[in-house]
């Protein structure tokens, strides 16, 4: 039974790292960059929803729209203002600018908020499930993250196939150049892959901080490099993978944590990373990347 | 082209300046009002800290600076030690060992003549070595690994980690709290790691059976859920943690949120808790921990510190860290009057005459009466446990 356990709460972990790992994914296929300031973001959405739901007393759903919103506007803003001026730098030029958008970020935080942790109202209100007799307990937080998680996920990859919008990011993914050739304006397609992949961002630091009610300006940081590492798990510009990355790894973590040590979890969970990219270098679902000439 | 590689540095650059003053303006603020104080000059001397102002750990360090700075204030309204009037002045350490050593510097440059050493463990080991190299003075109010106050010129007012450890192994045993004991600690903290060695030796020693023994690591301090799912199926009846407060929320909450019941007892690294923004204090009713200092005490010196200290700084951060602070001004004083300190004396003198009167010295303090210091600066106290009931500490 408590594998049972370690797996759901592995799963809930997981779902967490996969709703931040989509936001990375998408926009390394489409603009071709890591931002690393995603994870900053998750951690501006999250102190929206403190500030807006226990500052303010509004409910949580005016929270969660509210937080989404803001960090939609901030990562729009974020790709005008650092990202877009470097379109044609080389790829070191816009990874640095990410570093320092991220730094700036964790540091405006903590002018505003201060760096004391504070403590998170859980914005999901959905009851708990215990089964077997009460042997294993399933809280709210962790249905509400898997539940959530795979609806963006289905949601995101309809988007993406069906919609003119989201055929038009899958072009730009493959050949900027001639996708703005066939009338795509690659610019605004890129601003709204940022929008879509920071709103996801909120959403990610609401699921975060409710199941893990702590808040300070570092929360997002390590939560962003383990879905960055999911995202490459699963093959970087890749959704379906980024789901199944963010998923296999927080239940690797669980089940390291609970029956090897809780002292090397991380460390298994980066050599179980470094073997899978040993065999298969783009990741487990990763395209095979053809080198133009 | 030239005007969008401009932009880009400028931005590089911009995020670099905020780095900066960002951690420059909490420095500054901290020590703005004792350096005005400074160029008054005269017969002064100068006692000097260093301590997580701000950061995860921002309420001891301001316990600590409010609770030095209240006792400062009184002393010298009584016309100060041995006819000099103290200035006091704490840095910002963010509970870093670089940014204590910077502290360090600073408050020598300040021609600090005393130190308080720094508030937290890990700090208080990087400045003591500074110290040690200066034969500085050091009697810190809550660093409680062994090694902050390994050199000779160094002192402690509260329990060292070993001392934690035993004391909460025997508490739990004589008082036949639990048989079954499950701990989770910090393994990459001097503290936590410190106080889980003593501890599990104690523990066996005395016939506590250690059922689960789980760890976390900085990096990796947010999701318990594995931990506490071992401590479930161990069929543990009391969790004992030896971690500071704002994990201790996390867990408290992942183990209402799984349907774990167990007793649960802490050290002094829980003291705080009750004060963190939005924390929800029903899940800490009936958490006991050992703690020096209960603010609902009716002990005189209590009293009379908890009645000053509200009165001029609220309860935000009347903690043990500010009683353990106030406890080490006071102990300062009543060490340099029996070695004759004053103003001329150089900062090297005062710590060997100070060394030599801290041996000789019986102190009542607000963290403990009759309090004796040993040659290696340990002190001779009785803990406390306390429980906290209705968002409070209550003696146990």
């Amino acid at each position: 039974m408590s594998f049972l356990s370690y797996l759901v709460s592995g799963i809930s972990l997981g779902s967490i790292y996969a709703l931040i790992a989509l936001g990375y994914t998408m926009v390394y296929g489409i603009a071709k960059m890591l931002n690393f300031a995603h994870g900053d973001v998750i951690m501006v959405g999250a102190y929206a929803i403190y500030t807006i739901c226990i500052t303010w007393g509004l409910p949580p759903y005016v929270g969660v729209l509210g937080s989404i919103v803001v960090c939609a506007v901030l990562g729009v803003v974020i790709e005008k203002v650092a990202y877009k001026p470097l379109r044609k730098a080389s790829s070191l030029a816009v990874l640095i600018t990410a570093i320092g958008v991220s730094y700036l970020l964790q540091n405006a935080a903590l002018l505003i908020f201060k760096s004391d942790t504070k403590s998170f109202t859980s914005v999901v209100n959905i009851p708990s499930i215990d089964l077997f007799d009460n042997q294993l307990h399933i809280s709210g937080e962790t249905i509400a993250t898997i539940v959530v998680s795979v609806i963006i996920m289905v949601a995101l990859n309809l988007f993406i196939n069906k919609t003119k919008p989201g055929r038009a990011m899958l072009a730009v993914s493959e050949d900027k150049g001639a996708a703005q050739l066939m009338g795509i304006n690659v610019n605004s397609t890129i601003s709204l892959t940022f929008l879509i992949g920071s709103a996801l961002a909120a959403v990610a630091g609401a699921l975060l901080c409710s199941s893990y009610p702590a808040l300070s300006p570092t929360t997002g940081a390590m939560p962003g490099i383990k879905a960055f590492t999911a995202a490459v798990f699963g093959g970087i510009g890749s959704i379906p993978g980024a789901m199944v990355g963010g998923i296999l790894l927080g239940v690797i973590e669980n089940l390291s944590k609970g029956y090897i040590s809780t002292q090397f979890s991380d460390a298994i969970v980066f050599g179980v990373l470094i073997i899978i990219l040993l065999f298969k270098p783009t990741g487990l679902l990763g395209k095979k990347i053809n080198e133009k000439v | 082209m030239k005007l969008k590689k401009i932009m880009a540095s400028l931005l590089a650059a911009a995020a670099a300046i905020t780095c900066l003053t960002a951690c420059k303006t909490d420095g500054n603020t901290s020590g703005n009002d004792s350096e005005n104080n400074a160029s008054a000059g005269g017969n002064v001397l100068r006692i000097g800290g260093s301590g997580p102002l701000t950061g995860d750990y921002a309420l001891y360090g301001n316990g600590v600076k409010n609770g030095a700075q209240l006792a400062i204030d009184e002393i010298n309204a009584a016309g100060g030690i041995n006819g000099c009037t103290l200035e006091f002045k704490i840095e910002d350490d963010e509970a870093g060992e670089e940014k204590a050593v910077n502290a360090y510097n600073v408050l020598k440059d300040w021609d600090m003549d005393i130190s308080i050493g720094t508030v937290t463990s890990g700090a208080c080991i990087a400045f003591g070595a500074e110290a040690a190299k200066d034969n500085m003075f050091i009697l810190t109010p809550s660093s409680t690994a062994v090694e902050c106050i390994s050199g000779d010129n160094a002192f402690r007012v509260c329990f060292s980690d070993p001392n934690q450890g035993v004391a909460s192994a025997d508490y739990i045993a004589d008082n036949g709290l639990s048989s079954k004991v499950a701990i989770i600690y910090q393994s990459d903290n001097a503290y936590s790691a410190g106080i889980f060695d003593k501890f599990k030796s104690e523990a066996s020693a005395k016939g506590i059976e250690i059922v689960s023994e789980q760890s976390f690591t900085k990096d990796n301090k947010t999701d318990f859920s594995a931990q506490l799912q071992s401590i479930k199926d161990s069929g543990a009846d009391l969790m004992f943690l030896p971690i500071y407060y704002s994990e201790a929320s996390l867990i408290l909450q992942q183990a209402k949120s799984s349907g774990l019941e167990i007793k649960y007892f802490g050290c002094d690294g829980l003291d705080g808790i009750l004060n963190m923004n939005n924390f929800d204090i029903s899940l800490a009713e009936g958490v006991m921990l050992l703690t020096p200092f209960a603010a609902d005490a009716t002990d005189d010196a209590t009293v009379h510190f908890v009645t000053e200290y509200r009165a001029k700084y609220g309860d935000e951060t009347m903690n043990q860290f500010a009683a353990d602070a106030y406890d080490a001004i006071y102990i300062i004083k009543a060490a340099a009057e029996k070695a004759g300190i004053n103003a001329d004396m150089s900062s090297s003198e005062i710590c060997d005459a100070l060394k030599k009167a801290m041996t000789e010295i019986t102190v009542d303090g607000v963290t403990g009466t009759s309090i004796t210091w040993a040659a290696d600066g340990e002190p001779s106290k009785a803990p406390k446990a306390v429980v906290i009931t209705d968002g409070s500490y209550k003696a146990m």
